[in-house]
């Protein structure tokens, strides 16, 4: 990939690694399961939860797939679904 | 108009330095860079320069602080030697792979052990692959001067990479000499305060991400163009020098200076930082004796001045090289394999390594005559091998009979 920056910083066009290409497994939320306590959200070791709109969505091209957020969440809400050729 | 003052190494290079206006300093003390920073400590508090000087716990911090504060637009400078260098080395690196252009002195000081406070490039020259620019000078009025020539090489957008200024500890950072002092004006016109960060920077109302986590491919990109930068500084480099020649009227030589080396000269020495003073007295002795033999004084060897080397040693039978510094490894000086690198392309040339004055110890005159014999009696040999064996030159007294 050819760029005109000559030292590393992150910008437009020039991302940082999208970690969630590392991934083995990954995360399901069920929206009906959700009672909006934000555990998950709290517990993500890289920040990959957001909260929009009193709703948490998980961004999966930087989700390593820990589960982490799975283990945490009290109502079984999050489930970890294998990659698929991985 | 400038003025003429007495002053030692040290002096030289906080007084470029106060000239060259940086808004921040950090540094640590060391033996023997703490006068540096402690003279622009002094003149921080008495008004005569309006800058930042941060007292830090270590150099690791020191540098830490520069490259926030280049990150951040302003010009910084900080000075250290050896051990302190050796502290400082991790982001020491990160300064230059940010492509910041940071000055630092360096008043060079062998790397322990044995526990030891005098000369030797070993501090500076182990860190030469570390992508900062490197120049090694010869006396104090090349320590003031060089320092201003490279804040102006080290922002150029050519460049945009940080620069060590190297000198002997002692024999030139306590030793004092007649300097010549250029006035703030003249030094204001030849280094505009025009730094403004473009490529890196941390700036609330144009946010970027500094140094994330960057796969390999991008990696080698930014690698690629740092090694290029370092080669275009060579242009740089001979550019500034020229510049400051036509405003202060002295002139360094941009990267490799020739004495007394003509098209018909058979033998040459190389020399690095103070030893080449007597080197010269060595070189003018054997001339008046009808010996064909020059001196080649490398002054920067971060970019390493290959070609220009090798078209001033184009007609060289022999060369030696003098290190006040070890390689490990290769049995010689770091300075030699350098060289050696650079003429692989002329077949022809003997070259002999000479290691001397480690630990301060003094190169004496004697010892270059010695070295520039050696190399005049191999530059009039027919054949042999082209590469000999190290000479370690070691003053009398101390040898032992076996």
């Amino acid at each position: 990939m050819s760029h005109n920056y000559v030292a590393p910083v992150g910008v437009e066009g020039i991302y940082i690694i999208k970690t969630g290409k590392w991934r083995t497994q990954h995360p399901v939320l069920v929206e009906d399961k959700c009672v909006k306590c934000g555990k998950c959200f709290m517990f993500c070791p890289v920040g990959a939860i957001k909260r929009e709109n009193d709703r948490y969505r998980i961004d999966l091209e930087y989700c390593k797939g820990c589960g982490i957020c799975s283990h945490e969440c009290p109502t079984k809400a999050i489930k970890m679904v294998g990659e698929e050729g991985k | 108009m400038s003025h003429v003052e007495v002053m030692t190494g040290n002096r030289a290079a906080s007084t470029a330095a106060c000239l060259a206006r940086p808004e921040v300093i950090a540094a640590y003390p060391i033996t023997p860079q703490s006068s540096v920073v402690e003279d622009i400590s002094k003149a921080i508090a008495v008004g005569k320069l309006d800058a930042l000087i941060s007292e830090v716990e270590s150099e690791h911090s020191a540098m830490s602080v520069l490259e926030g504060a280049t990150l951040g637009g302003v010009r910084t400078f900080s000075a250290t030697s050896s051990q302190g260098l050796a502290f400082m080395y991790e982001p020491y690196f990160r300064a230059s792979t940010l492509r910041l252009p940071i000055v630092m002195a360096i008043a060079n000081r062998e790397m322990i052990s044995p526990q030891t406070l005098w000369a030797s490039a070993q501090d500076s020259l182990s860190v030469r692959d570390a992508g900062w620019i490197q120049y090694y000078v010869e006396n104090n009025q090349e320590i003031l001067d060089t320092i201003l020539q490279a804040f102006r090489v080290a922002e150029d957008k050519r460049v945009l990479l940080p620069i060590n200024i190297c000198y002997d500890g002692f024999y030139l950072s306590h030793m004092s000499e007649r300097v010549d002092v250029p006035d703030q004006s003249e030094v204001d016109a030849f280094l505009p305060q025009c730094y403004k960060p473009e490529h890196i920077y941390l700036d609330p109302d144009r946010p970027m991400a500094v140094d994330p986590l960057t796969n390999g491919d991008l990696l080698m990109e930014y690698r690629q163009k740092h090694l290029e930068a370092q080669q275009r500084a060579l242009t740089v480099i001979e550019e500034v020098s020229e510049n400051f020649c036509n405003l202060f009227g002295r002139h360094w030589d941009g990267c490799v200076e020739a004495y007394k080396i003509n098209y018909n000269t058979k033998g040459a020495i190389i020399t690095l930082g103070s030893m080449t003073g007597a080197a010269r007295e060595a070189i003018d002795r054997l001339q008046s004796e009808g010996l064909s033999i020059g001196l080649i004084k490398i002054r920067v060897v971060r970019p390493f001045p290959k070609t220009e080397l090798r078209e001033l040693l184009s007609g060289i039978k022999a060369v030696g090289v003098v290190d006040r510094n070890v390689c490990f490894g290769w049995n010689t000086g770091i300075i030699y394999q350098e060289v050696l690198a650079a003429i692989s392309s002329s077949p022809s040339i003997i070259h002999q390594p000479f290691i001397a004055g480690l630990g301060g110890e003094d190169i004496t005159i004697e010892m270059f005559e010695t070295a520039a014999r050696q190399v005049v009696a191999l530059a009039q040999k027919k054949d042999g091998p082209r590469d000999q064996e190290t000479i370690w030159l070691r003053s009398v007294s101390e040898e032992v009979d076996e």
